[in-house]
């Protein structure tokens, strides 16, 4: 009995370790096929159906075959398998690294940028073209992508990986709701305090809770990037600048503090921060009209409640009519990073080389293939989101008016997370301070704590001194 | 004997020492300590003991163990069994399949049918008791996996001692009942001095096995915010998703070793038990029956 228990609780933890021995099996061993056969395999967060079905949809009807076919022509027998997953993006990372620690994985990975740094200081991932050769030097694709976009797949100016995109933060409104409580159906708060004042307004229409600002550690780097960052910028303060980490600074308790506001005065749900699927219970309450704000990205738009039901998530068949979006007041006007008026957090996402592939230099000529222009026109013509491609967003982002009004006003006001290893750590305890306010905490106390913390990850020589 | 310790030291010893080994360094799942990693001795486990995350971890496991194996699993066991002593045919088996049912069902289909009855939006126990939208995993997180591990683990208790009180010689009971004893004397009197090593047995191993459960993980993934988060779970909690390798290996240690003092001290009991046999027993037995109440 005693084995039978433990088997049974060891088979378990594998199972929940997110059919780890599934993926690590396929990726194995399938290389070496006979008459020079060669199997190649792509991974990402992103399954048919489910999460970021656009890519996984265009990874498997078009990529794939048209790959496979081109190959074929050039008299190679390629054969290219996509490893779905849909997954929250923190179980996501666990298995990749796993994957990369044991010496397997598939042959592209998508990856998200801020990860890069450990990785890469691991040695999971190495420079692109340490994996993929000369060819990778002379790709055409690195004239068509910016600086700041390339960045984001980038660690101590080398390039690890190929960005995807770029993308910005905006707060969304329902504007029924906006009606219903005698509020302006364009709306451009200037201030937390008319974010605050809408709040309530709002607050008086039943069942509908006023504004959702991501909170706690269930809801991991989403309440960091589209929570406590922004609102952090919003006061003028970086988690990390000149060198330093900041601990508890008068903006980290100011941000807090607006959190404090939110939850004690009841304008948010305090229990969804805690619920283990709270983000897509979020997105799911939003579409059905019982959030009045919500502080999102830009995939909100084009992933989870885009009006297609084969893309979204979430799916609003009237959001081009209802849903408002609006750039992410400072504090005050002038008082957010640099004097900005609005703030935005940018992030992205990319694929990598898998440093173990038993093929990287036909792997890499994969990976530019995805990145094609050609390959990303293709990407967008069911669902429009900004590439990294300058040549491509021409001509693709006009037929979208809400992803134009990212370009062009959102992109440009971005603030950065720091590509440090350390910061996926420092995340987890800036999450650990919203919880904490949430919970009923005060601002000063959780501040405190999190310093604390951050001199525990950092080293105390590396955090500023008080403010 | 030569192949046997051979294989115990692949598979026991050298795991232990290797645990031990890398309790003192400071890995970690990714980033620089991921390939070098350094030996910091005994700093993981200041850093553990001095962790308020850890003891308060230590104090759910403790009521997790006390509430849910020992008292749960084990009384609830142990009453089914008396209750089904004497019944037979059909009754019998439909309730001995059903508690059956939630042991062999696999846990990750068992969890999921927890999370759905108790889910905040449509879940059914909200439907039955008209209280739309309580979060009863997040707000009773103990509870929940409390009674989760019950329904789960109470048919190795009942199986147990369901043969336990077969093996009551039907002539104590039979004496018993002659000189007027209740049910409940005959239970006190006469049962329960017949089955202690049973007792002693099942409570061991419950209590082992419920040290160490990772299931509730499936439940509630040691949440919200960790009100939730016993050893086993923590341990992972740590080691994985946090990416802290060697503290995790740290905090495994200590629960072996809390492990072994468990698993000696019901030995020493045992022990105790078996240095006066069979006479104590009988004594405690004749002097029970025939003592008037």
């Amino acid at each position: 009995m005693v084995t039978r228990r433990r088997i049974l609780t060891a088979t378990l933890a594998s199972v929940t370790t997110l059919s780890l021995v599934a993926a690590c099996g396929s990726g194995e061993g399938e290389g070496e096929g006979d008459g020079g056969a060669v199997t190649l395999t792509i991974t990402a967060n992103a399954i048919s159906g489910g999460k970021n079905a656009a890519e996984a949809d265009w990874i498997r009807d078009w990529v794939i075959p048209e790959f496979e076919a081109a190959q074929a022509e050039a008299g190679n027998d390629v054969t290219v398998e996509f490893l779905e997953e849909g997954v929250d993006d923190e179980d996501y990372k666990t298995k990749i690294a796993l994957d990369l620690q044991s010496g397997e994985g598939a042959d592209i990975i998508g990856i998200d940028g801020i990860w890069v740094g450990e990785f890469a200081e691991a040695g999971y991932i190495a420079p692109l073209s340490e994996v993929g050769g000369d060819a990778v030097e002379s790709w055409e694709g690195w004239d068509q992508m910016s600086e700041a976009v390339q960045s984001a797949m980038s660690f101590e100016d080398q390039r690890y990986g190929v960005p995807q995109g770029a993308d910005g933060r905006v707060l969304y409104y329902n504007k029924e709701l906006f009606a219903q409580a005698g509020l302006p159906e364009d709306w451009q708060p200037t201030s937390w305090d008319e974010v605050l004042e809408a709040a309530r307004s709002l607050s008086s229409l039943d069942g509908v809770v006023p504004i959702q600002l991501n909170a706690g550690t269930a809801m991991g780097e989403a309440t960091t990037m589209q929570g406590l960052l922004p609102v952090l910028a919003g006061t003028g303060q970086e988690v990390y600048s000149e060198g330093m980490w900041n601990g508890d600074t008068q903006g980290l308790r100011d941000a807090l503090g607006l959190y404090a506001t939110i939850y004690g005065e009841e304008l948010g749900d305090p229990i969804l921060q805690q619920e283990a699927a709270g983000r897509d219970n979020s997105f799911a309450q939003f579409a059905a009209g019982e959030i009045g704000i919500l502080l999102e990205g830009d995939y909100f738009w084009r992933s989870v409640i885009n009006p297609d039901e084969s893309i979204g998530t979430a799916p609003m068949a009237n959001r081009d009519e209802v849903v408002g979006y609006t750039l992410i007041p400072a504090q005050s006007p002038g008082s957010g990073v640099e004097g900005r008026d609005f703030v935005s957090m940018g992030g992205g996402t990319g694929r990598v080389l898998n440093p173990n592939s038993e093929h990287p230099e036909l792997a890499w000529e994969l990976l530019a293939f995805m990145n094609s222009a050609e390959a990303y026109t293709e990407r967008v013509a069911g669902t429009v989101s900004i590439t990294p491609r300058d040549d491509v967003n021409a001509e693709v982002l006009a037929s979208d008016p809400m992803l134009t009004f990212v370009s062009e006003n959102v992109l440009p006001i971005n603030s950065y997370r720091p590509g440090l290893a350390e910061y996926p750590q420092v995340s987890v305890a800036l999450q650990e301070a919203t919880a904490a306010v949430v919970d009923g905490t005060s601002p000063e106390d959780a501040a405190a704590a999190y310093e604390e913390a951050l001199i525990g990850i950092v080293g105390e020589e590396n955090v500023a001194a008080g403010s | 004997m030569a192949p046997a310790l051979a294989l115990i030291g692949l598979f026991l010893v050298f795991p232990a020492l290797w645990t031990i080994y890398l309790g003192m360094t400071d890995y970690r799942l990714t980033g620089l300590q991921a390939v070098d990693p350094s030996f910091v001795g005994l700093d993981n486990y200041g850093r553990i003991l001095g962790d308020p995350a850890f003891w308060r971890s230590l104090r759910l496991t403790l009521v997790f163990v006390l509430v849910s194996g020992i008292i749960g699993q084990s009384l609830l066991g142990f009453a089914i069994a008396w209750a089904l002593r004497r019944l037979t045919g059909w009754l019998k088996s439909l309730i001995e399949t059903l508690v059956l049912a939630a042991w062999v069902i696999p846990a990750s289909v068992s969890s999921f049918l927890w999370i759905a009855l108790l889910d905040r939006r449509g879940g059914t126990l909200n439907e039955i008791l008209g209280t739309e939208g309580t979060a009863w995993l997040i707000e009773h997180p103990m509870a929940a996996i409390i009674i989760f591990n019950v329904w789960v683990g109470t048919a190795f208790s009942m199986l147990l001692f369901s043969s336990a009180l077969a093996a009551v010689p039907p002539s104590q009971l039979e004496s018993a009942r002659m000189a007027g004893a209740g049910g409940w004397q005959q239970l006190r009197d006469v049962v329960i001095p017949n089955i202690r090593g049973h007792i002693l047995t099942n409570t061991l191993l419950i209590t082992l096995w419920t040290f160490n459960t990772f299931t509730p993980y499936l439940v509630t993934a040691g949440g919200p915010n960790g009100a939730s988060e016993i050893l086993a779970v923590y341990i992972y909690n740590t080691a994985i998703p946090g990416g802290q390798l060697g503290v995790g290996a740290a905090i495994s240690l200590i629960m072996l070793l809390i492990n072994l003092v468990i698993a000696l001290g019901y030995l020493r009991v045992g022990r105790a038990r078996q240095a006066k046999p069979a006479d104590a027993t009988a004594a405690e037995t004749a002097g029970g029956v025939v003592k008037p109440s």
